[in-house]
C-alpha cells in the first residue's frame, strides 16, 4: 500500500480497497437475487474462494490464484444450486448449511494441507498497480487508480453487468424469472436454467471476492477469514435496491463505513468504530422499511419454485 | 392476493408431522447422522489425521466421565437447546428467524447490564431479573424484524441478518465503552459478582440451573404447541397461511408476529443464561455461532420441541468433543460444523426427494396449487 498524500486520500483508498471484495460478492448476489434466489451460502462461497486462491496462488502465481478462487466459488455455488434448483430444497436452510459446510471444510482442509501451525505461507500477492496519469489526479486519483488489478476488473464489471441486466435478452430473462417464474416459463424461459446460471456466475464472483481477500489483501488464509462479508454483501444488495449501479454505490458505502475507523484514528477522534460498522446495517433496515424511498425485492425472491410464484 | 398477507408468509416445509409417521421416517435423521460420522472418520483418515485418537478424544471429552458429561456436554447443550427451540417454534409457524445469534447477544448484554449495575443490590433475586431482562431484550431484538415483516413485508431473512450485525457491533462497542472492565485494558466487561451468577445444580460440576430451565422451556413449548389454541394457530399458520386465514379465520400477521417475538425471547434467554452461568462477563465472541447451529438442532429435531432437547444435547456433545479432538488429535474443532452441515443437507435431500413424485404433475403446470411443503 502506497502512502497517500492526505488523510482523505488514505481514507478513500482504504474505502475502495475494503469495498472491492464486497462489491464483487454483492454484484454476483444481485444477479442471483434478481433470478429470485437468495444465497445465504455466499459466506461459504467466499471462504471456499479464499482457500482455493491460496492453493492456486501457491502453485501457479497470482492469476492462477484468482482463477482457482473463482472455481472454488463455482463448486460451492453448484452444491447450493443442486439442492435449491434441482431438489427444490428450502433456500434459507440450504444456504445456512452451505455456509457451515464451507466454514468446517476450509478450516479442516487448511489444517490438513498446511499443518497444525498454520504458519504464514509465502504466496505471491497482487500489489497495487498505479494507472498512468489517472493515479496522479488530485483527491480521487490515488484512491481509485492506485489499486490492485482486481479492483479495476470490478470497475469494468459494473457497467458490463448493468448493460447485460437491462439491455439484453439474457438480462430480461433473468429479471422475468425473479419477478414471475410462471410467466417466464410460459414465455419459453427455463427458470431452472436461468437460476442455475445466475448462481454459478454469482459463485464465480463470490469466489473472486474470497481470492481478493487472500491474494490482494491478507497474503494468507485464516480460518473463517470471510468474517461475515457474505452476509454484508446480502445487505449491500438490499441497500442497492437490487440494481447493479445501486449495489456498486452501496458497496462503496459499506467499505467507507469500515474505513472510517482509520480516518477517526488518523484525526485522533475517540469515536467508537463499531458504531460506524453498524450504521450501514441500520441504514439498510430503514431503507427496507421504505422510509428512504420505495424499495421492493424481486417478487419471487426466496420462493421455492415456479408454481409458488403467484401466491 | 388477500391484502398482501400471503406474500410475506411462507409455508414451513420442515414441520414435524403430528400424526406419528412411520418409524423409519423418524429414524432417517439419526441414520443420516450415523452415516455422516462414519463417512467423516473416513475423510479425516484420508486427510492424514489419527482417527482412533480423534474419536477417543471426542468420546472422552463429551461422555467419558461424569464431569465431561455434565460440565462440558450439558453446559454446551444449554444454549443450543434454547436457541434450537427458538428456531423450531419460529420455523414451524413459517417465520424464518435466522437472527437467533443477534437475539442471544441482546439477551446476554441485558443480563450483563442488570447484573453489573444492580446485581449486588438485588441479592438473591439478581439471577431471576437478569434472565428476565435477557428474555425481554431478545424479544425486543426480534420485535424489529417482526414489525418490519408485519407492516412493510420485509423478508425477515434479510432483516434478521442485519440485526445480527447490529448486535455484534453493539456488543463490540459496549465492551470497549460503557461496560468495559475498570482497567480499560481488555475488551470485555468486569465479571459478575457471586450473587449475580446462576447457581449450580450439582456439586463439583459446572452445570448450572440453565440446563433444567432449557428442558422445562422445551416441555412447556411442546405442551403449548399441542394442547392450546395459541399453539394450534401457530401450527396452522405455518402449515398453510392462506387456509389459516380463510378457513380458520386466524389473524396470520398477529400470530406470526407473536411467535417471532416469543422466538426472540427464548434466544435472549439463552444469551442471559450463557452469560450468567458460563462466561460471567460480556465479550465479543461470547457465542461461537449458537444462533446458526440452532438451525441444525431444530431441523434434526424435525421442529419438534421435545426433539430439540435430544438434538441439542447431541450437538452439545459434538461441540464439546470437537474441542477435545482439537486439543488431543489436532483435528480442527470446526470439523464439527461439517457434521452439522451434512446433517442438514442430508435431511434436505431425503425429504426433498420424497414428495417429488406427487408434485411431478404440478411441476409442469403453472397452476398455483402445489407448494414446496411436503404433503
Amino acid at each position: 500500500m502506497i502512502v497517500a498524500e492526505s488523510t482523505v486520500g488514505a481514507f478513500l483508498e482504504s474505502a475502495v480497497r475494503t469495498a472491492t471484495p464486497l462489491a464483487l460478492a454483492a454484484l454476483g448476489e444481485t444477479l442471483v437475487e434478481r433470478a429470485g434466489v437468495i444465497n445465504l451460502g455466499l459466506e461459504g462461497v467466499i471462504l471456499a474462494g479464499a482457500l482455493g486462491a491460496l492453493a492456486g496462488a501457491g502453485a501457479g502465481g497470482v492469476w492462477i490464484g484468482f482463477a482457482s478462487g473463482a472455481a472454488a466459488g463455482v463448486v460451492v455455488a453448484a452444491i447450493f444450486a443442486l439442492f435449491v434448483v434441482v431438489l427444490r430444497a428450502d433456500q434459507i436452510i440450504t444456504g445456512t448449511a452451505i455456509t457451515l459446510l464451507a466454514l468446517g471444510t476450509t478450516g479442516t482442509l487448511y489444517r490438513a494441507l498446511y499443518g497444525t501451525t498454520g504458519a504464514a505461507l509465502g504466496i505471491p500477492t497482487s500489489p497495487s498497480l498505479p494507472l498512468p496519469i489517472l493515479a496522479r489526479l488530485p483527491w480521487l486519483g490515488g484512491a481509485l487508480f492506485d489499486q490492485p488489478p482486481i479492483t479495476y476488473l470490478t470497475y469494468a464489471l459494473i457497467p458490463m453487468l448493468w448493460y447485460w441486466t437491462y439491455h439484453t435478452h439474457g438480462g430480461l430473462a433473468l429479471r422475468a424469472v425473479g419477478e414471475n417464474p410462471a410467466a417466464a416459463e410460459a414465455a419459453g424461459i427455463s427458470s431452472r436454467a436461468v437460476r442455475t446460471g445466475a448462481l454459478l456466475v454469482g459463485g464465480a464472483l463470490g469466489g473472486l471476492a474470497g481470492a481478493t481477500l487472500v491474494v490482494a489483501q491478507a497474503g494468507t488464509f485464516v480460518e473463517g477469514m470471510s468474517a461475515g462479508r457474505g452476509f454484508v454483501a446480502i445487505a449491500i444488495v438490499v441497500l442497492g435496491r437490487w440494481h447493479v449501479l445501486g449495489v456498486a454505490v452501496a458497496a462503496l458505502l459499506f467499505g467507507g463505513a469500515s474505513a472510517l475507523q482509520f480516518l477517526a484514528q488518523a484525526l485522533g477522534l475517540a469515536v467508537p468504530y463499531q458504531l460506524f460498522l453498524a450504521l450501514p446495517h441500520v441504514l439498510t433496515l430503514i431503507a427496507l422499511a421504505g422510509v428512504a424511498g420505495r424499495v421492493r425485492a424481486p417478487a419471487a425472491l426466496g420462493r421455492g419454485d415456479a408454481t409458488a410464484a403467484d401466491r | 392476493m388477500n391484502d398482501g398477507q400471503s406474500s410475506s408468509t411462507r409455508v414451513a416445509p420442515w414441520r414435524a408431522e403430528p400424526t406419528a409417521g412411520s418409524l423409519l421416517r423418524r429414524a432417517i435423521p439419526w441414520i443420516s447422522l450415523a452415516g455422516i460420522v462414519v463417512g467423516g472418520a473416513a475423510v479425516l483418515r484420508l486427510a492424514g489425521f489419527d482417527v482412533a485418537r480423534a474419536g477417543g478424544a471426542l468420546w472422552s471429552s463429551a461422555f467419558g466421565s461424569w464431569y465431561a458429561l455434565t460440565s462440558a456436554t450439558l453446559v454446551r447443550a444449554t444454549p443450543l437447546v434454547l436457541t434450537g427451540l427458538a428456531v423450531a417454534i419460529a420455523f414451524r409457524a413459517g417465520v424464518w428467524n435466522i437472527g437467533a445469534e443477534g437475539q442471544l447477544l441482546a439477551g446476554a448484554t441485558a443480563a450483563a447490564a442488570v447484573g453489573l449495575y444492580w446485581g449486588p443490590a438485588l441479592g438473591h433475586a439478581a439471577p431471576i431479573l437478569e434472565l428476565l431482562a435477557g428474555a425481554i431484550a431478545g424479544a425486543a431484538w426480534a420485535w424489529v424484524p417482526a414489525v418490519l415483516r408485519a407492516r412493510f413485508h420485509v423478508l425477515e431473512v434479510i432483516s434478521t441478518i442485519m440485526m445480527n450485525f447490529v448486535a455484534a457491533n453493539g456488543v463490540g462497542y459496549l465492551v470497549r465503552g460503557p461496560l468495559q472492565e475498570p482497567l480499560h485494558i481488555y475488551p470485555q466487561s468486569p465479571a459478575l459478582s457471586d450473587v449475580a451468577q446462576l447457581p449450580h445444580v450439582l456439586p463439583a460440576s459446572r452445570l448450572h440451573v440453565g440446563f433444567p430451565l432449557a428442558v422445562i422451556a422445551c416441555m412447556a413449548a411442546w405442551w403449548v404447541t399441542r394442547y392450546t389454541a395459541v399453539g394450534f394457530r401457530a401450527r396452522t399458520v405455518g402449515a398453510n397461511p392462506d387456509a389459516a386465514a380463510v378457513a380458520g379465520e386466524i389473524d396470520v400477521v398477529r400470530t406470526t408476529t407473536r411467535v417471532f417475538i416469543a422466538s426472540g425471547a427464548l434466544a435472549g434467554l439463552a444469551g442471559a443464561i450463557e452469560l450468567t452461568g458460563v462466561t460471567l462477563a460480556l465479550y465479543e465472541n461470547l457465542s461461537p455461532g449458537y444462533g446458526y447451529t440452532a438451525i441444525a438442532v431444530a431441523l434434526l429435531a424435525r421442529l419438534d420441541a421435545l426433539g430439540v432437547i435430544v438434538a441439542g444435547i447431541l450437538f452439545g456433545a459434538l461441540e464439546a468433543g470437537a474441542t477435545g479432538m482439537q486439543r488431543d488429535a489436532g483435528v480442527p474443532a470446526v470439523a464439527a460444523n461439517v457434521v452439522e452441515a451434512l446433517v442438514i443437507l442430508l435431511l434436505l435431500a431425503t425429504t426433498a426427494l420424497r414428495p417429488r413424485a406427487s408434485t411431478a404433475i404440478a411441476d409442469t403446470s403453472p397452476a398455483p396449487t402445489a407448494t414446496d411443503a411436503d404433503a
